[in-house]
């Protein structure tokens, strides 16, 4: 019996919410409540994992940073460790990684969208399709060190495409590039970024009617007037949130840039392996401090997606 | 000069071929139905006058101007396509507005054309919800307005009422025919349902397997089918094996079914189908049981099924089965096996040769999918040999010889 029958049956043949206006139909919903309400405790004890795992490992940890940072060494309440936050390396860390953030969701963003809207188009085989996602599911999960040292040995001073364009003519040095800056940051960044932004975008793209593009044309538009005004504002949600996710995603990496860079590049997640470990000097405080900030600026991020998401798809509601 | 022509267009999607040879002519201000089964081609010839398709053979002229090499967004067709293609993040002003906008017309000028079309639709008080606000009937609706605001060349319409209930259905294509007529706009309209082209066209053309079986008013299609396909595509059609009687009365299974019957090119003794519409059968209680004589035998009823208006019944014969439509008021006491008097109306009975490979040809009985604008059936079906034929001075194919 299905659940439609059932609801139907307990509330004495009434389809459930009918009302009926009268007493009988009271009734009928009085004696139709309990089954319901023990249905809804079963859904709700089936999120309780999801909820515990939850609290345990993002809610308390919050909680236990947000207060760990107001505490000074003698453990009373102090402002010292987010003082510290604006100024010297510290301020700075946070514009690296920023600029490293914003950098890289934007490159891995238009990259992973312009690779999966060219694997969805007319003409390209269908057998390509699988391939690229499956590659992407690899890639987007192919980062810390791992990913560091596949550059290294590639991108790196004696890396074999570094010697090979040097054989060729092409001294990436000289040209301003180098694995372990910012621009090699952003290499490295992008080979996990656009997967990931592919594997997002592409249910996005599939999702795009031809029916629209032909209506397009239709009524006199080319493919500028579709993408300009259907296919990009349709598609505008979804690249917002792929691109917070982006975002969010360089902003926390670790391993790779340490990995990578050394510390020379100051990023806020290294910065705070670093105070965490006593690598410079031990100061659990201020890692509570900057993870905070790291908290703040996501939220920044994702209070600006919200707004975002509710002016582009206002057509949704 | 006719409006529209497409001349000998073929088409092929790997090896399926989808249209061959298809040569057709609409007039100035027509509404032309292309009506067949799935698979017939009508789509696709569809999508090849709007330019989304492009033919492999053939040309397509509007105006005498040859667009077949032009792009869809240069060649000015309003397109209404079956699912709600309504731009999901345009209010209803804003999607019937779009064409004029991609046309840089002024703002005030596009909103007033918007307002006033979706007026004419019947949807003044929602120009300012988007799609997903909307009924699917209102959604057409608003396609229909935003085909319109273009003022097209010719309005294309596929299958735009089939994702629709019954009762919109029918209250839409009504409101379709009242608009097109207004505007006088020239329409091609493609459907599978053969009560909403029947109802709304000035020709319908039927297609099977790429190629048109039959043109013709509605009611020539329908009373004059000239090939099996379209006698047992269109409507539900009672097909008997029979012969002409040295008398010129037709004979089906040593039984005598019918006097007077327009012969044609039938000679005498000739096999032929003999094909019989539901409505030309007569029936009436008989009580007692009686000798066949003249153009009356006698019947057994099997099965009926109530229809509203009508009921249809099964009556078993000598040579088979036959099925009736009668009004209901006239079924009330024809259960099933009650005996009955059969007489066929003359007037209403099509002969076509036998002999060619065709639907069906082993046996007799009703075919076709029914008077109440449900899907026909029998799309599996091949019609047969092709030949040519010419229907209302335009050139059509025949898949069976007449």
């Amino acid at each position: 019996m299905s659940t439609t029958e059932l609801v139907e049956e307990e509330a004495g043949g009434l389809p459930v919410g009918t009302g009926g206006g009268g007493g009988a139909g009271s009734a009928r919903r009085g004696a139709a409540a309990p089954p319901r309400r023990r249905r809804k405790w079963l859904a709700w004890l089936g999120a309780v994992p999801f909820l515990a795992y939850v609290a345990l490992f993002l809610l308390i940890p919050t909680v236990e940073v947000i207060v760990n940072a107001f505490r000074g060494t003698s453990g009373s309440f102090s402002l010292a460790n987010v003082r510290q936050l604006t100024s010297g390396q510290y301020a700075s860390a946070y514009v690296a990684s920023i600029k490293v953030s914003v950098a890289t969701a934007l490159t891995g963003g238009l990259l992973g969208f312009f690779v999966a809207w060219s694997t969805l188009q007319r003409g390209i085989p269908r057998a390509i399709r699988p391939i690229v996602t499956t590659f992407s599911g690899v890639a987007a999960n192919f980062a810390g060190i791992p990913l560091a040292f596949a550059f290294v040995a590639t991108l790196g001073t004696t890396g074999v495409v570094t010697v090979l364009l040097a054989h060729m003519g092409l001294n990436l040095t000289a040209a301003g590039f180098t694995l372990y800056g910012f621009s090699g940051l952003v290499v490295v960044y992008t080979y996990f970024q656009f997967p990931l932004m592919l594997l997002i975008i592409i249910p996005s793209l599939e999702g795009m009617r031809t029916e629209w593009r032909e209506a397009t044309a239709s009524l006199g538009g080319g493919a500028w007037s579709f993408w300009r005004y259907v296919g990009l504002p349709i598609l505008l949600p979804s690249i917002a949130s792929a691109m917070v996710l982006l975002f969010g995603s360089a902003f926390s990496a670790y391993a790779t840039p340490y990995a990578l860079t050394s510390g020379y590049i100051n990023l806020v997640p290294v910065l705070i392996g670093s105070v965490m470990s006593g690598n410079i000097v031990a100061n659990p405080g201020l890692g509570d401090a900057l993870a905070l900030g790291m908290i703040l600026v996501v939220s920044v991020a994702v209070a600006i997606y919200v707004v975002l998401q509710r002016r582009v798809s206002r057509w949704a509601r | 000069m006719s409006k529209l022509e497409l001349v000998e267009i073929s088409k092929r999607f790997g090896a399926v071929e989808a249209l061959r040879g298809l040569s057709l002519e609409v007039a100035s201000g027509e509404f032309l139905s292309l009506l067949g089964p799935s698979g017939c081609g009508k789509t696709t010839a569809l999508r090849i006058i709007a330019g989304f398709e492009h033919p492999d053979v053939g040309k397509l002229l509007v105006d005498g101007r040859d667009l077949t090499a032009i792009p869809a967004n240069r060649r000015s067709m309003g397109m209404v396509f079956q699912s709600y293609s309504l731009f999901p993040n345009m209010t209803a002003r804003e999607n019937v507005e779009f064409g004029l906008r991609i046309r840089r017309r002024a703002r005030a000028e596009r909103t007033a054309r918007a307002l006033e079309l979706l007026d004419l639709v019947g949807l003044a008080g929602t120009a300012n919800r988007y799609p997903h606000q909307l009924s699917g009937g209102q959604q057409q609706r608003v396609a229909l307005a935003r085909a319109l605001a273009i003022e097209p060349e010719v309005l294309l319409l596929d299958e735009p009422l089939s994702a629709l209930d019954a009762k919109v259905r029918v209250q839409l294509r009504e409101e379709i025919r009242r608009i097109q007529t207004s505007l006088g706009i020239t329409t091609i309209y493609v459907t599978h349902d053969q009560e909403e082209a029947l109802s709304i066209s000035d020709r319908v053309a039927v297609l099977s397997l790429g190629c048109i079986e039959q043109i013709g008013a509605p009611s020539d299609i329908y009373r004059e089918p000239r090939t099996r396909f379209v006698a047992e595509f269109v409507g539900t059609m009672n097909r008997l094996d029979g012969k002409v009687n040295p008398d010129g009365s037709i004979e089906c299974g040593g039984l005598c079914v019918a006097h007077g019957v327009a012969l044609g090119d039938h000679a005498p003794g000739e096999q032929v189908i003999v094909l019989v519409r539901p409505e030309s059968i007569v029936l009436e209680e008989l009580p007692e049981p009686q000798a066949a004589s003249g153009d009356l035998f006698e019947g057994r009823i099997v099965a009926h099924t109530f229809l509203g208006a009508v009921t249809r019944v099964t009556v078993s014969v000598a040579f088979g089965a036959v099925t009736a439509d009668l009004p209901s008021s006239r079924a009330l006491g024809l259960s099933p096996g009650t005996r009955v008097s059969v007489r066929i109306d003359p007037s209403g009975v099509r002969l076509l040769s036998i002999g060619t490979s065709g639907p069906g040809s082993d046996g007799s009985g009703p075919t076709g999918g029914g008077s109440g604008g449900s899907g026909p059936t029998g799309e599996a079906e091949s019609p047969g040999e092709e030949g040519s034929a010419t229907a209302g001075g335009l050139p059509t194919r025949s898949a069976a010889s007449l």
